[in-house]
């Protein structure tokens, strides 16, 4: 081969070179954008309708202008408060037990058990709950809906609890043994302080995370037209009011679903980068 | 599973060494006992959900047996249950779907991973952390207002004309269908497929990429063909990943699908999909066989996710593994 080819040969690898990395960066600003995108038109479209009565209005009867969710806003909390009883304490002490007192085998089976509900999808374990809590009752209630987006918790919370747990550092340990305390007061007062940061922060990404499902409320909280008069009965709730408002065909609903789509994905959001920030820098966030 | 664990020194220091007496004197037995149930509960709701799905999908297990995945008829008039519709959308979509966002997450990870400066490779990964973040009734919402009308008027009627002697591009625009559900779908994996990749592709020993380089490789030639296939298997991980997601999402899938049991060759075609079709007809299915028809649909969902989050942390894992393992 002559030099002239080995020169054009050369520039030719490294145009490739440039010209494909270029396309890499490319793709990363395509799926940044995307955030951008979602957000941009959910305020575009969703930002009027987001007013005083959206917060403090029932829905109006179909063909009724104005209304607002008030009823799927207090579900939703409640939905979310109950679910973190029910989802925190499990996930929490699940993760004590993993880090801290779990066997190999305990641990095996418990850690398998929580990355298989991690990993199934939302619409099966609303049939669960369904079979579990609506059937037996007969009615679709506020307890069910929370006790399918508690089951959601677990994981997460699991998983996250029993890593930051192990990520404290041994010689705390020691001292707090070294000084005489027992196990489970080392543990209470040193070790899981010392990781409550993180601890704090994958359960409210964990409760950022269900606050926008859908699918495990369609057929347990179901929905309501009105205030949901106890916990037993069924209950309206953001996500929900939004599939049922943007699958209907009036103009009005939609309008209202775009608003509940800026609030939910606000509040989503801010819940998250909240959540992030807590960590200290350098801290990786445990992927759920 | 109590006496195993038992058996076995705990993970604090000197715990073992101390008597069962003193141990439960000072309530660390309390503690243990405590935290294992909590822990066990786990295992027992994974447990009863296995069983219920399996319980309360006999009816048509018995009466269909293997049909109920390949005969295509779901007619609950006549109690006539076959799956192949939705599985069919199932499986389309997700096609659709990873084509798209293989190649765009690839891409978008290898940037945040080789090129990228520290803090821009930070800010981006926290905003795809962010993305991965916003629910998926927002997707359907974003899907059935923005991105089906735009498939409708302009995309659709383009493709069809340059495109349309393919079947899979053939047929009358309507906008929702096997298309729009497709590209919803990779939006909402496209953050996962980022993610898991950037972090295999850190894995990747230094040493891998300065050998390629010092041996004149450019800086794509040693990404392309050193780097990536060092970490091929984690890669397929995180496809794996993104698959089981696509296949088990819901929402977004129901919003933009058209929700019509077809199986048409054309990507334009409104179409369904196992999730969805739970979604729309459980809470109106009348009659046990019917209800449990969709149970059986949900267990075969739970199966399938199942195997291929299994299968995709296994790959993931193995490339790490190997990582370390060349670092040491």
């Amino acid at each position: 081969m002559s030099r002239r080819t080995m020169n054009l040969r050369l520039r030719w690898r490294k145009a490739v070179s440039a010209v494909m990395l270029t396309l890499t960066g490319v793709c990363a600003l395509v799926a940044v954008s995307v955030l951008f995108f979602i957000l941009g038109y959910l305020v575009y479209h969703g930002g009027r309708s987001v007013n005083w009565n959206f917060f403090t209005k029932l829905p109006t009867p179909v063909g009724e202008a104005g209304g607002g969710m008030a009823n799927a806003i207090v579900g939703s909390a409640k939905l979310l408060l109950l679910a973190s009883l029910i989802g925190v304490p499990i996930g929490f002490l699940g993760g004590v037990y993993l880090a801290e007192f779990g066997g190999r085998g305990a641990g095996f089976v418990v850690r398998y058990c929580a990355d298989l509900l991690n990993g199934a999808p939302s619409i099966v374990i609303g049939i669960f709950v369904y079979a579990l809590l609506v059937l037996p009752f007969k009615h679709f209630s506020t307890v069910a809906g929370s006790f399918a987006l508690g089951i959601m918790m677990i994981p997460i919370t699991l998983r996250s609890t029993e890593e930051f747990l192990r990520g404290v550092p041994m010689s705390l340990r020691e001292g707090a043994m070294a000084l005489g305390a027992s196990k489970w007061r080392a543990i209470a007062t040193i070790i899981v302080p010392a990781a409550y940061r993180g601890i704090l922060t994958a359960v409210l990404l964990a409760l950022a995370r269900v606050a926008g499902e859908t699918a495990p409320l369609l057929f347990t909280a179901f929905n309501n037209r009105f205030w949901s008069s106890g916990w037993n009965q069924p209950t309206a709730s953001l996500p929900v009011m939004i599939f049922t408002y943007a699958v209907a065909p009036y103009e009005d609903w939609h309008r209202q679903a775009w608003a509940a789509g800026l609030v939910l994905l606000a509040l989503v959001l801010v819940v998250n980068v909240a959540a992030r920030s807590i960590l200290a820098r350098g801290i990786s966030v445990p992927r759920s | 599973m109590a006496t195993t664990s038992a058996t076995i020194p705990s993970a604090g220091p000197a715990a073992g060494s101390r008597s069962f007496l003193s141990r439960l004197r000072d309530g660390d037995e309390i503690a243990r006992l405590i935290t294992l149930i909590f822990a066990a509960s786990v295992v027992l709701i994974t447990v009863a959900l296995v069983y219920q799905l399996w319980k309360d999908s006999a009816l048509p297990r018995h009466a269909f047996g293997w049909r109920f995945f390949v005969t295509d008829v779901w007619d609950p008039v006549f109690d006539k249950f076959g799956a192949l519709p939705f599985i069919y959308g199932t499986v389309v979509t997700s096609a659709v779907g990873l084509l798209i966002a293989v190649p765009l997450g690839l891409g978008a990870a290898i940037f945040l991973a080789e090129l990228a400066p520290q803090k821009i490779s930070d800010t981006l990964t926290f905003l795809i952390d962010l993305l991965a973040a916003v629910p998926s009734v927002i997707y359907g919402l974003l899907g059935i207002f923005i991105l089906v009308p735009l498939l409708r008027e302009y995309v659709q009627p383009a493709l069809g004309k340059t495109l349309g002697f393919l079947p899979l591009f053939s047929g009358p625009p309507f906008g929702v269908g096997f298309l729009a559900a497709g590209i919803v779908l990779a939006i909402m994996v496209i953050p996962f497929i980022i993610s898991v990749s950037r972090e295999v592709l850190l894995s990747v020993p230094r040493e891998q990429r300065e050998a390629a380089l010092s041996l004149g490789a450019t800086r794509w030639e040693s990404t392309w063909k050193v780097v990536v296939p060092f970490a091929r298997t984690g890669i397929f991980g995180s496809i794996f990943l993104a698959l089981a997601r696509a296949l088990g999402e819901t929402m977004a899938v129901t919003m933009v699908i058209g929700n019509a049991p077809k199986i048409s060759p054309s990507l334009f075609s409104p179409g369904y999909s196992i999730a969805a079709v739970i979604a729309n007809e459980f809470t109106e299915a009348t009659g046990d066989l019917y209800l449990q028809a969709l149970i059986e649909l949900g267990l075969v969902l739970f199966l399938l996710t199942f195997i291929l989050n299994g299968l995709a942390r296994l790959l993931i894992l193995v490339t790490q593994r190997r990582g370390a393992g060349v670092h040491a």
